[in-house]
């Protein structure tokens, strides 16, 4: 890797590569092959979605990307060191929001701060520009049960924003929505992703989600998970929903639900 | 809840009646002072105090059966009138009682607690001591009572030590479900930031854990006043449970009545107390979830 390719502006294309990687639960034959030779790269400051059907390991891929779990074999490199165990510039999203139900917005918010011991007075004004930028100013002292799932979501967003991660990992965040603030909340995710120029690794089991929001969208098929295809996106930025009456759009749906009829039983 | 409702559903209520009869709408306004429940529920004791009263009198049960409630009370006043130090007042009995059940409920629940901690932090000691924790909470602590008693004594000391034994247990058994109920989302959201044990135990597990706790506290509270009478049954030179035995000795159950009454109320302020605490604690949690957790 030369360096005026790390120089370019949207930065190295293998910012994150997997080579050959498996991760293998229990052991002997009792154990899951949950992920096998899985071969690929993500470019730095792209918007990366992993689609597939349940049970096809993408969210233990997502799990290895944010050092939580160990894998079997291979490797996994994050601008090209070994991901071993979690470290301070990635922010994940989980998986229904995970607020602190005793904490207010803000708190939740400020978690990252106090966990990774930053002056507590900076963090404080960018975790109220972050809320701003989420759309929730004045909810800050409110409690997380006080809002909407969907508002909720959207402060799990920030929170994951607040140590100004290089590297974003959001698994099914609005798995839980109703469709109108899934799309709505899919815009604003894109928009946030544009004004922060992260690179983000986005996991969903919906089709229209993962080709709105993918520069590149990333097809797995299980038992074992396996990575199926990698399927560039080809549509202009910021993309609205009207974007789903395009051709292509609907061309890259097709291909994606075609291969998941092919390789997916239904469970 | 219900005239919480009346009034959301009070302003569209004209439009659908076509006459509004102001006289009705008065009413629903003001409601009659004896319809709160409140009030009901006091009716409702002056009612059965009353009752009580009148039967025993007019059947003429012997007052060493059942005293009629002019008696308690006359021995609620006589008790609440002497001086603090007097031997046969309610107030120094009363004080050794309540030192016994703050000393033993906040020793037994606290070692408890910390005993849950720290075991729930260690699987593998948490799976090892499992059954003998469910063998020793089914022996009944009261039981033991004697034993203890001859171990260290009628001073205050054998009581603080049954109360313990009585409080230790709840809260050891919540404490270490409540860690076990924690949601491990809450522990990988604290992982993926790189948090240490010590930043993931203070940040997550315990202010998850707490629910639980305080329902195991409030259970130990209740046990608390019901290990002090029967410690000071089996023997005691002071406390209320003493002052029982020394009233029924002489055929006075208006005074030992008038003694259940001060007990009940040292235990109604002890959990009126905890409940603050626990609202000011988990002032997050919706009101009925956390009576819910309490009441399990």
């Amino acid at each position: 890797m030369s360096t005026t390719t790390a120089k370019r502006p949207r930065g190295r294309a293998d910012y994150i590569r997997f080579e050959g990687l498996s991760k293998h639960f229990g052991d002997g034959d009792t154990g899951v092959l949950a992920l096998k030779d899985i071969d690929c790269c993500i470019e730095e400051g792209s918007f990366v979605t992993i689609v597939g059907p349940s049970g096809c390991g993408k969210s233990t891929l997502l799990r290895i990307l944010a050092g939580l779990l160990d894998y079997s074999t291979g490797r996994v490199l994050l601008d090209g060191q070994p991901i071993r165990g979690t470290r301070r510039d990635v922010g994940v999203v989980f998986q229904g929001s995970i607020l602190l139900p005793w904490r207010s917005i803000l708190d939740n918010v400020m978690l990252p701060a106090e966990v990774l011991g930053l002056p507590m007075k900076p963090a404080r004004e960018r975790a109220m520009e972050l809320l701003h930028m989420v759309r929730l100013d004045g909810f800050e002292h409110k409690l997380p049960r006080q809002l909407s799932g969907g508002m909720q979501q959207r402060a799990s967003i920030a929170r994951a924003l607040l140590h100004d991660p290089k590297f974003l990992l959001m698994d099914e965040p609005f798995g839980a929505l109703d469709a109108m603030t899934r799309e709505r909340m899919n815009e604003e995710l894109q928009r946030i992703w544009m004004e922060s120029g992260k690179t983000v690794v986005l996991i969903t089991h919906s089709i229209p989600e993962a080709v709105f929001l993918g520069d590149k969208v990333f097809v797995m098929s299980p038992r074992p998970g396996t990575l199926e295809r990698v399927l560039p996106i080809d549509l202009p930025r910021p993309r609205s929903m009207d974007v789903m009456s395009h051709p292509a759009f609907a061309a890259a749906s097709a291909s994606i639900r075609e291969r998941f009829s092919h390789a997916a039983s239904f469970d | 809840m219900t005239t919480a409702m009346l009034q959301d559903t009070d302003p569209i209520a004209p439009p659908q009646g076509a006459n509004p009869q102001p006289a009705a709408m008065e009413r629903k306004r003001r409601p009659h002072p004896l319809a709160s429940t409140r009030v009901q529920s006091i009716l409702l004791l002056i009612t059965l105090l009353g009752s009580w009263e009148a039967a025993v009198r007019l059947l003429k049960v012997p007052r060493h059966l059942v005293p009629p409630v002019s008696d308690i009370a006359l021995a609620l006043w006589r008790g609440l009138a002497t001086h603090p130090l007097a031997k046969d007042g309610f107030w120094y009995h009363g004080g050794v009682t309540v030192s016994e059940i703050l000393l033993g409920f906040l020793i037994g629940s606290g070692v408890g607690l910390a005993i849950g901690i720290v075991v729930s932090q260690m699987p593998r000691v948490e799976a090892l001591l499992d059954p003998y924790v469910a063998a020793l909470q089914s022996v009944p602590k009261v039981a033991i009572a004697p034993i203890i008693v001859v171990w260290l004594g009628f001073g205050i000391s054998s009581k603080v030590v049954i109360i313990c034994l009585l409080t230790f247990f709840p809260v050891l058994v919540t404490s270490i479900a409540g860690f076990k109920a924690v949601d491990p989302d809450r522990i990988d959201l604290l992982r993926s930031l790189s948090a240490t044990p010590w930043q993931i135990f203070r940040k997550a597990k315990f202010p998850s854990a707490m629910p639980y706790i305080f329902a195991g506290l409030n259970m130990a509270a209740a046990f608390s006043v019901v290990g002090a009478v029967v410690g000071e049954f089996v023997g005691a030179q002071a406390g209320l449970g003493v002052l029982i035995l020394q009233m029924e000795a002489q055929a006075d159950s208006g005074g030992s009545f008038a003694v259940c009454v001060v007990l009940s109320v040292i235990g109604i302020v002890l959990t009126g107390l905890l409940r603050r605490i626990e609202r000011r604690v988990l002032h997050w949690m919706p009101a009925d979830t956390s009576q819910r957790a309490v009441n399990t």
